[in-house]
């Protein structure tokens, strides 16, 4: 991957979760760093945010889950990355995450998790390390 | 160079705070009314005479997950340890219109509140509880016209009549699509549809408050106090606009209208906020609707939460958190208290703790004189003085709002909820960089050690025999009457005609949530959201 080229990035709200202020947060804080960012909005199913993220050609794929449904959701989304044939895509996921649930979700792909009030500092650091390695 | 001995004091939604207030800035900022009495235009100091001397106010947490019969045990342990009223929590797939077998629904039935598919759900949630006792009221925006039928059917079945029935039903779509997010349809037959819910409840259930206008979430996703009562009541305003035109009075209708306000923050700055609100609305309806009644002037409330103040860090505080955002509360006038729970950041609340908010709650009103007098802080030069201040800045938020087409307008165009998310950001990267002060987030932290939350399960078992509850009712109840059901139905959306009544035949057909919103989703259309930063 070329180092200069700006960092895509997909920030998706899975399901039927209407909690959308941290993932609108983490959009703008993004944007601020330099990054593009495309946000679906809410109520997208795992095919539709799989195949965003192929038409958009993005780097990053990042979830934003609170409503507790985040194993399920991760679980839907692998299978249609992979039905896509982008499963290598780098996924992240911030929201309500148990520190319990962390282990399954790395185990299904998830390079990192953000819990909620995460600083917007380390997510960007981790985007741009990742990404340009 | 001498520097200030005092530190400016600047609240969040920018009013500055004076070391000492005296008799004087209370003249400077006298604006028309004065506080009045209790009881009385313009209502600044309680909506009711006597207010907690002669009822205390309405202990209402929310509360639901799982199935109806799951969802009831909660309301009976709830009822039994002293709550007087319930607020139903209703999964996501119901919230938003789908059935538990819908594919959209996986995972999420009976995760963040009790699944409904149809009328029995309905009845077993409620078996046994007396509903004139026990007011209820129901967290539904999106699919409030089938939730809304439902409970009345099963009301009715239960032998009350609608005319004595009391209760809330949440129904502020507006502010769904600010925040929150349980939006089916698109703006314009949303706002018919809340309508119709008005319209049906002025002529047939009189005692039933058929919204509540919340300013809560619009705080929760970012607003301050200022444009939490501005955006709140500019709202308000636009239902009873729309609603005028078709032909009710505003008397007919506008006591039915109840408010949902948020109360974490500065103590003062929330009881100056709903002092102020509680003033501006009563002027609104009085002088700009034209309305007579006092009932229509009365800004009544449950103000609760706040989410928005709970952290993850150091679960316990919000215990205290909670504790004072009580007394703010009951320091406000509310006429309905909630609390979220100390554990609420995590997870769906235990029973441990639903129990401890319910018992802040009775220590105020029965160990701490809360109820003893009427409007306690009334006639303190500083509350008096920011009351006014609160009640000026919140009519030039909404002065600002009406400049730029309405609320309608704004939200459609995603001004609001951009101008909103914007003001999230700045908070939070404050809170990040600790030039907000969070207890245990950026000051008095702590390394975490094990956190003493106990997360509530989500059981798979729950939602398979929900489904298989909904396949059953499918294959009993005769198909005929509900696809006519469904049909006249159609036909009424269609026409422009109120829909509630022959949504009241369908959900007594047995149609589902899912099937009821299908119908209404072919003629309406399904909302699209603006994404605008």
């Amino acid at each position: 991957m070329t180092t200069n080229r700006v960092i895509r990035v997909l920030i998706a709200k899975p399901g039927l979760d209407g909690h959308d202020v941290g993932a609108k947060l983490v959009c703008r804080a993004l944007m601020q760093a330099g990054m593009e960012v495309i946000y679906t909005g809410l109520r997208f199913s795992a095919r539709a945010i799989a195949l965003t993220a192929l038409q958009e050609d993005v780097d990053v794929i990042g979830l934003s889950i609170l409503s507790g449904a985040h194993l399920q959701h991760v679980q839907a989304l692998r299978e249609q990355l992979l039905v896509t044939g982008i499963a290598d895509k780098l996924i992240v996921v911030g929201g309500n995450i148990p520190k319990q649930d962390i282990e399954a979700l790395c185990s299904m792909g998830v390079r990192r998790v953000f819990p909620t009030g995460t600083p917007f500092g380390d997510i960007v650091d981790f985007i741009r390390q990742e990404v340009q390695k | 160079m001498s520097t200030s001995p005092v530190q400016k004091v600047v609240w969040e939604s920018g009013l500055e705070v004076l070391p000492l207030y005296t008799q004087e800035q209370v003249e400077q900022s006298q604006l028309e009314d004065g506080i009045g009495l209790p009881g009385q235009f313009p209502f600044t100091r309680g909506i009711h005479s006597l207010m907690y001397r002669k009822q205390p106010w309405t202990m209402r947490q929310y509360s639901g997950f799982g199935t109806a019969k799951e969802t009831r045990e909660r309301f009976l342990y709830l009822i039994a340890n002293g709550q007087t009223g319930l607020n139903v929590a209703f999964d996501l797939p119901t919230q938003c219109g789908l059935d538990s077998d819908d594919e959209m629904a996986c995972g999420e039935v009976g995760r963040v509140g009790m699944a409904v598919d149809t009328l029995s759900d309905m009845e077993e949630a409620f078996d046994g509880i007396d509903l004139k006792k026990i007011t209820v009221s129901l967290t539904i925006n999106g699919a409030a016209v089938p939730i809304m039928a439902m409970y009345f059917a099963m009301a009715e079945k239960r032998g009350y009549s609608l005319h004595e029935l009391r209760g809330t039903a949440q129904n502020d779509i507006l502010k769904e699509f600010i925040g929150r997010g349980t939006w089916i349809f698109p703006v314009e037959p949303s706002m018919r549809l809340v309508g119709d819910t008005i319209e049906f409840c002025a002529k047939h259930v009189p005692h039933y408050s058929p919204v509540s206008v919340c300013g809560y979430h619009i705080r929760e996703s970012g607003a301050t106090p200022v444009q939490e009562m501005a955006y709140g009541l500019s709202i308000a305003k636009a239902y009873i606009d729309h609603v005028k035109h078709r032909g009710l009075s505003v008397d007919d209708f506008a006591g039915g209208l109840s408010f949902n306000f948020n109360i974490h923050g500065n103590i003062w700055e929330q009881v100056a906020k709903f002092r102020a609100g509680r003033r501006l609305w009563a002027k609104i309806l009085k002088n700009e609707y034209g309305a007579t009644s006092p009932r229509s002037m009365q800004l009544r409330m449950i103000a609760g939460g706040g989410g928005g103040g709970l952290t993850i860090q150091q679960p316990e505080n919000n215990i205290v958190r909670g504790a004072y955002y009580a007394l703010i509360s009951a320091l406000s006038g509310t006429q309905t208290m909630a609390l979220c729970s100390y554990d609420e950041a995590y997870t769906i609340p235990s029973e441990h703790a639903a129990r401890l908010s319910l018992r802040t709650m009775q220590i105020l009103m029965h160990e701490m004189g809360l109820c003893d007098t009427v409007d306690p802080l009334g006639g303190s030069y500083f509350i008096e003085t920011m009351t006014n201040e609160m009640e000026s800045h919140i009519v030039k938020a909404m002065a600002e709002v009406a400049a730029q087409g309405g609320i309608v307008r704004a939200i459609s165009d995603g001004r609001v909820q951009a101008a909103v998310n914007r003001q999230a950001y700045e908070r939070e990267r404050k809170i990040q960089s600790g030039e907000i002060p969070k207890v245990g987030v950026n000051c008095f932290v702590e390394e975490e050690a094990e956190r003493p939350v106990e997360l509530h399960p989500y059981r798979d078992e729950e939602a398979r025999r929900q489904v298989e509850r909904l396949r059953a009712i499918r294959e009993r109840r005769n198909e005929g009457s509900v696809f006519a059901s469904l049909d006249a139905l159609r036909r009424d959306a269609q026409a422009g005609k109120n829909v509630m009544p022959a949504t009241m035949n369908a959900v007594k057909q047995c149609a589902s949530v899912g099937e009821i919103c299908n119908v209404l989703r072919e003629v309406f259309g399904s909302y699209r959201e603006p994404v605008r930063f």
